[in-house]
């Protein structure tokens, strides 16, 4: 049995913490702040199988998969829903890339199809399908509450054995040649060390930090703290607009109705580069803009009324497809997921653990594709279908 | 009634989920609020935030002004969605 370290209490760190501890390591888990505190808490709920890349449709179709059984397996009600994603195209080009991108998505047995409006309609009763042609439409996406699908794995993680602590944050690694062999931490004003076998970088937006507390370059793995914001209605009647509905051409601009309380949670591409790493003052530009794309989509949502607006980040590599793999001899790194660390989850720190567990791991995760050191070797891979 | 203690209004909680959480190991107020949906009611918390921290205060034998408040989002009153989009056809 190894000791091993994850840093950041997001939702991939504590999906590995869970996973390691199945197969038997010792884990312990920091989290400088609350657990969810980062991206995780702020996210927008969906998960998808339709991307326009084989290795992450490979990925997510194996993800899913696991989203399907994970209610039972943590026994704890996450409300995942199968509720679909709707891209909508609004010109005869975007029909022709989705057709493309649906027997992409076919041939690994990702069952998107593409849909007329009148079965839009259907699917979504609010939805405004003038300005559209076609939707690629695959009813097995869905969506799952962030908070307790978080909770729900981290209850199980501490009853497999993971030391999990809260408001305690690394500050630092003892390092001999490649090899990390203990992390330094502080709580509540105190600083203490724990020796350690391995160490997963699963801070996200601060990734590039704790690199550099390892000793390597901040730039090695570029990830960027794109502040992404989110408004959320008063709740509508169920039914009103289950699924992600999305016309990329828009902007990106999506709406999705929350599968427990039934507010409506509208988002788009409208960035702003966060100010620095707790910069997380929602603005107004954003609102207006959101809301506009919004009421295009689905009309009647201009008599609801706002609740809440609020950001986070998007921590985005530039090809926005995360860093996934080992960067020193027992040092690895999930992370800059560029809004799809949630969707991915299950999949990769199942991935993560067998591979730190292990050293090769059976789930269809494209390590090569993923590799953190492609950056600086200047080798980009195909941009990761990004929404919002 | 049925003799449930209603903390959240908006959201229909009561103080027996308040307190099996806080039994649970759970006693981060932002934590709490996600996971009860306390305060995330239209009224943002202005009635159940406060009956919370007391429980919680009294649960783990802190004062009350010792545990933060979890931060309140914008808007602070719902606002209609048009009253925002309006001004293009106006
Ligand atoms: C508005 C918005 C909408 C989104 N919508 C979706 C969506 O619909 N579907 C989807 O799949 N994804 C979505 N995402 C993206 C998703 O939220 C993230 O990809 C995912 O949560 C990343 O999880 P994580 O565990 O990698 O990172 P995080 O949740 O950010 O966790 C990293 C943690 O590390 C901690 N940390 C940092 N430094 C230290 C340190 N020194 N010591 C200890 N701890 C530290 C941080 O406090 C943080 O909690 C969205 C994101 C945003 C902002
Ligand atoms: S009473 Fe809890 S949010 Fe209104």
């Amino acid at each position: 049995m190894s000791k091993i370290a994850i840093i950041g209490g997001g939702i991939i760190g504590v999906v590995t913490a869970y996973e390691l501890a199945k197969l038997g390591e010792e884990v312990i888990l920091f989290e400088k702040n609350y657990f969810g505190s980062g991206s995780t808490f702020r996210c927008a709920t969906g998960i998808r199988a339709q991307f326009t890349d084989e290795a992450n449709i490979r990925l997510m179709k194996h993800s899913v998969e696991r989203w399907e059984k994970l209610e039972e397996e943590l026994e704890s009600d996450i409300v995942f829903r199968q509720t679909g994603y709707l891209f909508l195209a609004a010109s005869e080009e975007e029909v022709e890339a989705f057709k493309a991108n649906i027997k992409l998505q076919n041939k690994f047995g990702v069952p998107t199809r593409l849909i007329d409006m009148d079965e839009a309609k259907e699917i979504v009763p609010i939805l405004n399908t003038e300005p559209f042609l076609a939707g690629a439409w695959n009813p097995k996406d869905g969506k799952a509450n962030p908070f307790k699908t978080l909770f729900a794995y981290l209850f199980k993680a501490k009853e497999l054995g993971v030391d999990a602590r809260e408001h305690t944050e690394v500050i630092g690694f003892e390092r001999e040649g490649d090899t990390i062999t203990a992390v330094k931490f502080r709580n509540n004003g105190k600083v203490e060390s724990v020796k350690v076998d391995a160490v997963l970088n699963a801070a996200n937006a601060w990734a590039p930090l704790i690199n550099e507390m390892a000793g390597l370059k901040w730039d090695l793995v570029p990830i960027t703290a794109y502040k992404h914001q989110l408004v959320k209605t008063e709740p509508l009647e169920p039914g009103q607009a289950e699924p992600l509905v999305c016309p990329p051409s828009w902007n990106d601009a999506y709406i999705i109705q929350d599968g427990e309380d039934g507010g409506i949670i509208c988002g788009a591409g409208i960035e702003h580069k966060a100010k620095s790493l707790d910069d997380y003052e929602p603005t107004y530009d954003f609102l207006r803009g959101v809301l506009d794309y919004a009421v295009r989509i689905a009309p009647p949502l201009r008599y609801a009324h706002v609740v809440r607006q609020w950001a986070g980040f998007y921590a985005k590599t530039p090809d926005s497809n995360p860093a996934i793999g080992r960067l020193l001899d027992n040092f690895y790194i999930a992370a800059g997921f560029s809004g799809h660390g949630f969707m991915m989850a299950p999949a990769v720190g199942e991935a993560m653990a067998e591979l730190i567990s292990k050293g090769r791991s059976k789930v269809p995760l494209d390590w090569e594709w993923y590799d953190p050191y492609r950056f600086e070797r200047g080798e980009l891979r195909t941009s990761a279908f990004q929404i919002g | 009634m049925g003799g449930k203690k209603i903390v959240c209004r908006c959201n229909d909680v009561t103080v027996e989920e308040v307190e099996a959480l806080i039994d649970s190991g759970v006693t981060d107020i932002e934590e709490i609020k996600r996971l009860l949906r306390i305060g995330m009611g239209p009224c943002q918390g202005r009635t159940c935030i406060p009956i919370v921290l007391s429980i919680l205060a009294r649960k783990t034998g802190k004062r009350q002004e010792e545990i933060p408040l979890p931060k309140a989002r914008v808007p602070t009153r719902p606002v209609r969605v048009e009253v925002i989009v309006g001004g293009a056809d106006e």
